[in-house]
């Protein structure tokens, strides 16, 4: 039994010693620093759907089961981690003492024989007692920087002088200073709500588009969590208790131990539109305080309260109010409707009903400048985004602008639509009539969709013309309702497949035909509407030719109606993040304790030189030596110009 | 023997640390306070209180910079004296750079750069001639090139610093801000430390090969410059509009700069160690320093870039409390900032503790700079994250 204690406390410092080592630091260094290249390379917590698309099932599971969607408070890292942890306080704890007790070292035990043999040393005979000489050498150190110990040494002195003692601070500074980091990073970070999460005490949400409200309670968490980094968009006017902690591929929500409310947000932008600034002014309402606290904040000026943190992230929409008039493509009248952002309406399609989904309100839209117009940029003013959903679910979004666009020195309303949204809209163009609106096109639409308004339009254009003029009658009310119904494609597909048996000259010639046919019955139509007139004919006829364009597109256009945006009144919303860091403060004494300690272990090298003295028949040999623990090129720099200007001092004795 | 023991005192006394410093010291401190204090007194009004706090600890480490390298002062002037001239010239006109001559050909940030480019090419054929001709003499021109190309790269710093204001007050910033801007940042960087190194242990014939990672970020920022019209003007996202850029970001590209030349030095070992064993009376074995010295030198730029990019590290740690709302997102560049930092403190507990010396260490410093080159440029052409200013 009695061999028993001392076995396993030499067991234990065997693994002190291990633990300690150098070696397992540089591993653990370089372990550290290859693992944390897998969380930069994989995009962490993305969505599971999103890395299953990107890895396959099969990969998906393995990357999975390492951790690797969440690398960094993955087990095996978080437990490298920990082991350098371990292993820089079990070395501080090891060298930290030896090294304070070499600070106050001054190594006295040194005589001249010791010192001869350090690779800086140089003598010298001088006709002076090396009393006298003592006080005079004590200085020269003392000038440039040493502190120095006397002590008489058989015949004469002994001089030690040292510089750069707070090397070895440095080195306890920068080490310690890795574990006080690491400890408030810990108390940061929510490895304690991941560990909740693994016992099954709360569950992520993950069913989309639901209201905060609705989220069960196993997904909230209490406001006594001690840290947390959320956001939230809070529209202007309105105020939260909650924010919404994002993981994976789902969120919780966290609650707060008080309400902010958005007074009012502002945001101003470069001559390019590019975002200058944005601001919210906050209301922090705490019970514990007897006044709410107001601050304005903005992006790198956050509101500090307590162990939180409110930062100006982004902003959206925040349920702004549109007025819109409906125009139904072929129809002459328009519907007005109010709408919100974010709110969905129903309607009645010629094909069913439509959802119509309000997605967005951008007050502005700056786009670069048409060249020559002396800007670099133009703002086109407000557009709306939304989206059309037929009863079986598909949808298109589309982006409409309120103003009209000039273009060529005619004016359009745009409309792009697309599929996809990774897609760019295609833009369709809605000329502007006389009085700048879309009434006239409208009623164009309006008029080639009536079979009456055609049959009129027809018997005019053919009623001028030549014998046959049934033949003639017949074919251009056949192609006015093709136009009508298809548009370009229809007509053209029409046409082919009329004149297929006509060989190929005179297949063209008819074709030529047909068409100015068209445009004559189009323009009979047009000219039928007498529409508010152009300021001059050139204008009046540019106009008919683009609503003809648009016409002959608007069967791909996707969409029964034209929405146009008649007026606004816009409310953002400001995007806050939230943030609870108990630990802030220990990291921030850890990032000074580094600083500080690097730069001093670097730049401030131990220097250690020593003056022998033996004194023998009132001359003294003066035996100087220097060492340093480190750059010992500049060391020895140094000492010789420490020796050269002793050397110059002596002789002159 | 006729002195008292006072004098004798008080001549072993002299000369301490104070009483070492000439007239001209006293001058140089007493121009860097001067400056700073007009800074002040013109801009005080607009800086804040951090950007105040700046200038008054960017003017001692100016100070001090002159007196521990006095070459630096020479530089220093010259390049102020210039850009004072470019923002006189340029008065509140920013269209003067296409009529006034002096801004066309020589000071506007553009031509400045353009200056800067061909100086740095000329210099290092210098050092490249320098080497294999044995010339000292080109060895001193090639060192006077880099002088005035590092010289040229800050005045065209400096006076973009001014067209940004002057294309509109509110577009004016700090050039640190993009590729364009960092890339001179590092190569006048990388050319002052290498300068500074240069004098103190009388390596010109290293000078080759630290041209080479100027020439090829060079070569890197004319392609931007041409091909992307990197050199406009942008003005700030919101993010940016921060004094701390104007720390993180120096501080940054003294530990890049650093630790490019660490690597540059270590292909210079690794040639002479070779060399030393298959033909001793070689070109590099007789020209290169010692391989004690180059040795000396990779450990003392890793330590200065240790330093630095602690301190950037940590600076951006701070700022990212304030912009991100956080201070560690293990956001990709924040993650390689690290990655970079692990790795060289492997390399100089290797170095120090285990007292490794030789050719590893200098294959371990090369290797380094990959590490350094991913996590600048790489990061932002490859992986994507919170740092997306400086993208491609
Ligand atoms: C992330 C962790 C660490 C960092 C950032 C770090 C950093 C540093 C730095 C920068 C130096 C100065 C090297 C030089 O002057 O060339 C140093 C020295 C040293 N480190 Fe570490 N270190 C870490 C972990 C460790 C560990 C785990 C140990 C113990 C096994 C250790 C032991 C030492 C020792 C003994 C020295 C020499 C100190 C001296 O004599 O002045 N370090 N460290």
């Amino acid at each position: 039994m009695s061999t028993a204690i001392p076995s396993a406390r030499r067991r234990a410092s065997i693994w002190l010693e291990f633990l300690g080592s150098m070696n397992l630091a540089i591993t653990l260094l370089a372990a550290l620093a290859v693992s944390s290249v897998v969380g930069t390379v994989l995009q962490q917590n993305k969505t599971y759907e999103s890395y299953i698309i990107k890895f396959g099932p099969f990969w998906f599971e393995v990357y999975k089961a390492l951790g690797l969607y969440d690398v960094y408070s993955a087990g095996w890292f978080v437990f490298v981690l920990g082991f350098l942890l371990v292993s820089t306080s079990l070395c501080v704890y090891r060298n930290a003492p030896g090294f304070v007790r070499e600070m106050r070292d001054f190594r006295l035990q040194h005589n001249a024989r010791s010192l001869r043999a350090f690779a800086q040393h140089a003598e010298w005979t001088v006709a002076l007692g090396a009393e006298a000489l003592s006080a005079p050498l004590e200085n020269y150190l003392a000038a440039r920087g040493f502190r120095v110990r006397v002590k008489p040494q058989g015949s004469g002195l002994l001089l030690a002088g040292m510089k750069g003692a707070t090397n070895r601070v440095g080195y306890i500074l920068a080490h310690v200073a890795v574990v006080v980091i690491c400890i408030g990073g810990l108390l940061d970070g929510n490895l304690p709500l991941k560990i909740k999460e693994w016992r099954g005490e709360v569950r992520l949400e993950t069913k989309p588009g639901i209201l905060i409200s609705e989220v069960p309670g196993e997904s909230r968490l209490p406001a006594s969590n001690p840290s947390y980094r959320g956001s939230v968009n809070i529209p202007e006017g309105a105020s939260t208790r909650d924010v919404i902690l994002r993981m994976r591929d789902g969120y919780f929500v966290q609650a707060l131990p008080f309400e902010i409310a958005v007074k009012d947000f502002r945001t101003e932008f470069y001559d390019n539109g590019q975002p200058k600034s944005f601001e919210s002014d906050l209301v922090l309402i705490d019970p514990e305080r007897a006044e709410p606290l107001e601050q304005t904040i903005s992006v790198n000026r956050p509101l500090l309260y307590k162990n939180f943190a409110i930062y100006q992230s982004s902003f959206t929409d925040g349920g702004s109010r549109l007025t819109l008039r409906v125009w139904r493509l072929g129809g002459t009248d328009a519907l007005n409707m109010e709408g919100v952002v974010g709110g969905s309406y129903k309607l009645h399609g010629p094909e069913g009903a439509l959802t119509l989904e309000l997605k967005d309100f951008r007050l502005h839209n700056v786009k670069s400048a048409p060249p020559g117009s002396g800007k670099k940029f133009v703002d086109i003013g407000p557009s709306f985004i939304f989206k059309l959903r037929n009863e079986k679910g598909e949808a298109l979004e589309f982006e409409n602008y309120m103003l009209p666009l000039n273009q060529d020195g005619r004016e359009f309303y745009i409309s792009g639509v697309r599929n996809n949204e990774n897609l760019p809209f295609s833009p369709l163009r809605f000329p502007a009539d006389a009085q700048g609106g879309v009434a006239g096109f409208m009623r164009f639409a309006g008029a080639l969709r009536d079979s009456a308004q055609r049959a009129r339009a027809v018997a005019q254009v053919t009623s001028a013309g030549p014998s046959g003029a049934r033949t003639l009658g017949e074919t251009a009310a056949a192609l006015l309702e093709r136009f009508a119904a298809g548009g370009f494609a229809a007509t053209q597909e029409y046409i082919r497949t009329r004149l297929a048996s006509l060989p190929g000259e005179q297949r063209e010639q008819v074709a030529r035909a047909y068409i100015t046919l068209l445009q004559d019955s189009l323009h009979a139509l047009y000219v039928n509407l007498d529409l508010p007139p152009m300021p001059d004919v050139a204008r009046q006829q540019q106009f008919f030719q683009d609503a003809v364009d648009t016409l002959g597109a608007l069967p791909d256009y996707g969409a029964p109606f034209y929405f146009e945006l008649a007026d606004f009144n816009q409310l953002q919303a400001s995007g806050l993040q939230i943030t609870r860091t108990p630990g802030k403060g220990i990291v921030y004494l850890g990032f000074g304790m580094i600083v500080a300690g690097v730069f001093m272990m670097f730049y401030l090298p131990q220097r250690r030189v020593w003056l022998a003295l033996s004194e023998q028949d009132g001359r003294t040999q003066v035996l100087l030596a220097g060492a340093s623990n480190r750059d010992p090129l500049g060391f020895a720099r140094e000492f010789e110009a420490l020796r050269d200007g002793l050397t110059e001092r002596l002789q002159r004795l | 023997m006729s002195a008292s023991q006072e004098t004798l005192i008080k001549d072993f006394g002299k000369p301490s640390f104070w009483s070492a410093l000439t007239l001209f010291d006293w001058l140089w401190a007493a121009l860097v306070a001067g400056g700073a204090a007009y800074v002040l007194y013109r801009y005080g009004a607009v800086m804040d209180a951090y950007e105040t706090g700046i200038l008054m600890g960017v003017a001692p480490l100016l100070a001090g910079t002159g007196w521990w390298w006095k070459p630096f002062r020479t530089f220093a002037l010259a390049v102020a004296a210039l850009s004072l001239c470019a923002v006189w010239l340029y008065g509140t006109q920013l269209s003067n750079a296409e009529t006034n001559f002096f801004l066309q050909y020589l000071l506007a940030s553009q031509s400045a750069v353009m200056w800067m480019s061909a100086l740095f090419i000329l210099a290092t054929l210098s050092y490249f001639i320098s080497l294999f001709a044995r010339s000292d003499y080109a060895g001193q021109i090639a060192s006077a090139l880099t002088w005035s190309a590092a010289a040229s790269g800050l005045i065209g710093l400096l006076v973009r610093w001014r067209e940004s204001y002057l294309i509109h007050p509110d577009v004016g910033h700090i050039p640190v801000s993009n590729l364009y801007e960092v890339f001179i940042l590092f190569m006048l960087i990388t050319a002052l430390l290498y300068l500074y190194y240069e004098a103190r242990y009388q390596t010109r014939a290293l000078g080759a090969f630290v041209m080479l990672v100027i020439s090829a970020a060079l070569a890197f920022l004319l392609w931007f410059t041409f091909e992307r019209a990197g050199h406009e003007i942008q003005p700030l996202v919101p993010a940016l509009k921060s004094y701390w850029m104007k720390i993180h970001v120096p501080a940054n590209f003294i530990g890049y700069g650093a630790f490019s030349l660490a690597a540059m030095v270590g292909i210079a070992y690794l040639l002479r160690a070779r060399a030393e064993r298959v033909n001793p009376q070689g070109l590099f074995a007789t020209r290169l320093p010692s391989l004690e010295i180059m040795d000396n030198l990779m450990y003392k730029a890793i330590t200065l870039g240790f330093g630095f990019f602690t301190l950037a590290t940590v600076l951006g740690a701070l700022w990212a409390a304030e912009a991100w709302g956080g201070y560690w997102s293990w956001d990709p560049k924040e993650t390689w900032a690290l990655i970079v930092l692990l790795n060289n403190a492997a390399w100089l507990h290797f170095r120090f503790t285990k007292g490794w010396r030789g050719a590893p260490m200098a294959w371990w410093a090369v290797g380094g700079l990959l590490v350094t080159t991913f996590a600048f440029m790489g990061v932002n052409m490859f992986l994507s994250g919170l740092h997306s200013y400086g993208s491609l």
